[in-house]
């Protein structure tokens, strides 16, 4: 039963061409506006690789200068780090221990502390509780570095001497405070994806099997959710050992091999960024620092790369691989 | 089997989960700590005088105007740079693009970008547009740099909110004869704006905190009123606060400038993230389809 | 039943539009094959569709009923690996000749989809999305449009008030019949409807069916259909797809009353899918 008569009668007005008109051939202006459209979007994607290409392609334009006068083993492993002496010396190894030191160190504060942070998130907490504590984490990721490095700084240091009677605060033990800071948020909310991210199906089998909830989360929900969360623990140490506003206010500066975590160091980034503004562009020590740039961005790199392999390798596929 | 005793099995529960309760306190309290402590200290250095002057007797007095203007002339101009790219790059990543090798190799671009340190920025911000493009240290290329640097968490962003835009609205529009670039941008591109813009506000808010990038492409300690072309240099709020912390020579009286500095900043870069974060959560839930 | 090739011709002659034999259907398909990938999805279709009447697609899930119908307007060459391969003539003319543009393809043959998919956009936004797609600017003749559209969709007394409102505040049915005019608005000349009314409730449902008779008079509708009533109820001609082959074709009646192949009736009498 038709209710609408006069809609009909609309039918009737507008009546579609019913006749053979033929399909146009494609519109050569319009295809090949699309097909151009497309590129445009393409070599935008493209643009990240290619800046990613410019930025090896300029540190090593800038740092490769420097093993013209200096050996690369007596660069990487050369104890000293003298740039302004004359005759300088350009050995990074203390450097690099720095940051590994900060790294380590910040890292065995950092992944506990995350880690559990995403467990009390992603399996404790209510859901009011969780909607109102998670947006508290982000807050923290997106905290300024410089603002840390002022706190470690200006707060932690002189506890820090006073408490344990150092001669200074600014030290391994501060910084790695604080860069632990920086790393929890990263962390904690890749491993919380990565627990929200396991089947609920296989959760709710586990209950129902009379399991607890710590039983199911030990045995069911950890080992599902273990690459993500792998993966977040190495980005949140990559993201210490890259950062520079921290280790360059609280770490010290010392350039030295550290035997205790109450000692100064002077690590990769905080050398380049203490240095720069003093140096002659196209000096030795210049290169130099680019040349650390260099190490800095393959350790990091590294990193990543190996964080990309983890979430892909062990990326679970189905319930099998539990 | 009295280890498997519910009660100790209960026992081990709690246990366990009063642990992740207080992991939980304890990252709060460095959160809520540094909040209160630099409030505490900084409210008292800020005044109108604060915000709107510039700095007097060596930086020992007044205020931080220009540093305040510097940091919005850098974000701004990071935006400008960033948010058209990443939102294009998204726009492949999520519209275009088909699985393969061409797709691996972009996204392992845009991961390794995110994942270069920021002092990397800096050194690659000098020597291309400082140095290469002969920009000198400036806004420009200070700007350039940071736009560089927040590149992925746009697109990042930007492709989480255009993935969210059901296919249904593309079926529909394509089924109707609009061509590809039509349907993305009468109807896919509306539809995921307010994600892109959150996405941006975050970008924002990173881009203003960020000092190690700026160091030796843009920012200097002082300058005479305000920057009058992209090209000059210019004073920003997270350089600001490293400079009167470590280099001066009234280190202990500038003190209370410096907590007033960084209440600023924090209240800037907060706010956005805030902001940011409290749209996103509202619209999850009001979300219509 | 409404001569319907007559009424259309006379149609024709009125608007002075070269005309076409009434004879001669409006959609023609010689030994069609396609693939996704290396999976066969439909093997061999020949089949005619009759100018202004409605034609079922039926067949159990996987039948390639719901492929088939995506071919003509050709929305599966969006998903990536697909082949076509034989003749699917529109108006005699092959729709995959490689210099016939896809775009042009789906404004003359119109879909509607399974779920009602309106844009997050006002109601006349919704309708006015194609016309100015293709460069329709003036109010006035938008205003045109939308009315005529939401008429032949009969839901202009329902949304007449409230045009500027979003889309997605009307009811599943609202939004589906919606849907039909914003593709009536492209006037098109074949309305595909893939299963239009499987998210509906029954009183929705009929509302659409009767609207379907109602739109032969202007266009040739071609639907899929799980449900046999309905296919019963609103078309001319019924297909029957199985195991993507067309198994058998005819007058609807024909078909469910006496129908030639026994996997037609088995299908029928309800003895699979």
């Amino acid at each position: 039963m038709l209710q609408i008569p006069e809609a009909q009668v609309i039918v009737g007005d507008n009546a579609p061409p019913v006749a053979v008109a033929p399909l146009t051939k494609r519109k050569v202006t319009s295809t090949v506006q699309e097909a151009r459209i497309r590129r445009v979007f393409v070599v935008s994607g493209f643009f990240s690789v290619i800046i990613m290409g410019l930025i090896v392609l300029f540190l090593f334009k800038e740092g490769l200068g420097l093993f013209s006068t200096v050996s690369v083993k007596d660069f990487l492993f050369g104890e000293f780090w003298y740039p302004t002496y004359d005759p300088a010396d350009f050995g990074i190894l203390p450097l690099i221990a720095g940051s590994m030191a900060v790294t380590v160190i910040s890292s065995a504060i950092a992944v506990p502390l995350g880690v559990g942070a995403a467990l009390y998130l992603g399996e404790v907490a209510g859901h009011r509780t969780r909607e109102i504590l998670k947006p508290a984490v982000e807050l923290l990721a997106s905290l300024p570095s410089v603002v840390l490095g002022f706190v470690g700084m200006v707060v932690i240091a002189p506890l820090m001497q006073q408490w344990w009677d150092i001669p200074t605060g600014l030290n391994i033990l501060n910084a790695s405070m604080m860069l632990a800071i920086m790393a929890i948020p990263t962390i904690a909310s890749i491993s919380e994806d990565a627990l929200h991210a396991v089947p609920k199906d296989l959760v709710e089998a586990s209950l129902a099997l009379g399991a607890t909830r710590l039983e199911t989360l030990t045995r069911v929900i950890i080992p599902g959710a273990i690459s993500g969360m792998g993966t977040g623990v190495i980005l949140g140490m990559s993201r210490a050992m890259g950062e520079t506003m921290v280790v360059l206010m609280v770490a010290g500066g010392a350039a030295q091999i550290p035997t205790s975590i109450f000692e100064s160091v002077r690590p990769l980034p905080a050398t380049i960024a203490a240095e720069m503004g003093e140096t002659p562009f196209g000096s030795e020590h210049y290169h130099a620092l680019f040349a650390i740039g260099i190490v800095l961005f393959l350790l990091t790199m590294g990193f990543n790369l190996v964080a990309a392999y983890i979430s892909r390798r062990f990326h679970q596929k189905g319930a099998a691989t539990l | 089997m009295s280890r498997h005793s519910l009660a100790s099995r209960h026992f081990s529960q709690n246990l366990a989960f009063t642990v992740f309760r207080l992991i939980m306190l304890t990252v709060l309290a460095a959160l809520g700590g540094i909040l209160l402590y630099v409030f505490i200290h900084g409210i008292s250095a800020i005044s109108w005088e604060f915000l709107t002057a510039e700095p007097t007797n060596s930086m020992t007095t007044g205020g931080i105007f220009p540093a305040i203007m510097g940091t919005l002339y850098l974000t701004v101009g990071a935006i400008l740079v960033a948010l058209p790219l990443g939102v294009a790059a998204a726009i492949y990543l999520s519209e275009y693009a088909t699985d393969g090798r061409t797709l691996r190799i972009v996204r392992l671009g845009i991961q390794n970008l995110a994942g270069v340190p920021s002092v990397v920025f800096g050194l690659f911000g000098l020597a291309l547009f400082v140095g290469y493009f002969h920009l000198g240290i400036s806004i420009a290329a200070g700007s350039l740099t940071l736009g560089l640097l927040i590149l992925p968490t746009i697109i990042g962003a930007s492709e989480e909110a255009l993935r969210q835009v059901p296919s249904t609205f593309r079926e529909a529009s394509l089924g109707l004869g609009a061509t590809r670039w039509q349907t993305i941008r009468k109807v896919v591109l509306p539809a995921a704006l307010p994600g892109i813009l959150t996405g941006s506000i975050l970008g924002i808010g990173r881009a203003a905190g960020e000092t190690a990038p700026i160091m030796f492409t843009a920012a200097t300690f002082y300058t005479i009123g305000l920057p009058r072309s992209p090209l000059d240099t210019v004073m920003a709020l997270p350089y600001h606060i490293y400079v009167l912390a470590t280099a001066g020579t009234h280190i202990e009286q500038t003190r209370p400038l410096q907590y007033g500095t960084v209440l600023v900043l924090i209240s800037m870069v907060l706010g956005l993230s805030l902001v940011a974060i409290i749209i996103r959560t509202r619209m999850r839930k009001t979300k219509q389809w | 039943m409404v001569k319907a090739s007559a009424a259309a011709q006379s149609l024709e002659e009125s608007q002075g539009r070269p005309s076409a034999k009434p004879e001669r259907p409006i959609i023609e398909v010689r030994g069609l094959n396609f693939y996704y990938g290396d999976f066969q999805a439909l093997t061999d279709i020949n089949m005619t569709v009759k100018r202004n009447q409605v034609t079922a697609l039926i067949g159990p899930s996987g039948c390639g009923k719901s492929t088939f119908l995506r071919l003509l307007n050709r929305m599966n060459e969006l998903i990536p690996g697909t082949r076509v391969e034989g003749e699917l003539l529109f108006e005699g003319i092959n729709l995959y000749d490689p210099h016939v543009d896809p775009v042009d393809v789906r404004r003359r043959v119109g879909m509607v989809f399974q779920k009602p998919n309106p844009f997050p956009k006002t109601i006349y936004n919704n309708v006015a999305y194609g016309p100015r797609l293709h460069g329709l600017k003036e109010a006035k003749n938008l205003d045109n449009i939308v009315e005529r559209s939401l008429k032949s969709a009969a839901l202009w007394d329902e949304v007449k008030d409230i045009l500027h409102q979003s889309a997605l505040g009307l009811s599943g049915g609202q939004q589906q019949r919606l849907c039909i005019a914003r593709a009536i608005a492209m006037s098109p000349e074949v309305l595909l409807m893939d299963e239009p009314t499987s998210a509906l409730d029954p009183i929705a449902t009929s509302r659409i069916e009767e609207l379907v008779k109602e739109l032969k008079q202007s266009y040739t509708v071609i639907i899929v259909t799980h449900n046999m009533q309905q296919a019963a109820r609103v078309s001319d001609d019924t297909a029957f797809f199985y195991m993507g082959r067309l198994v058998e074709m005819g007058p609807t009646e024909g078909i469910f009353t006496k129908p030639q192949k026994e996997q037609t009736e088995h299908y029928i009498t309800g003895r699979f899918g």
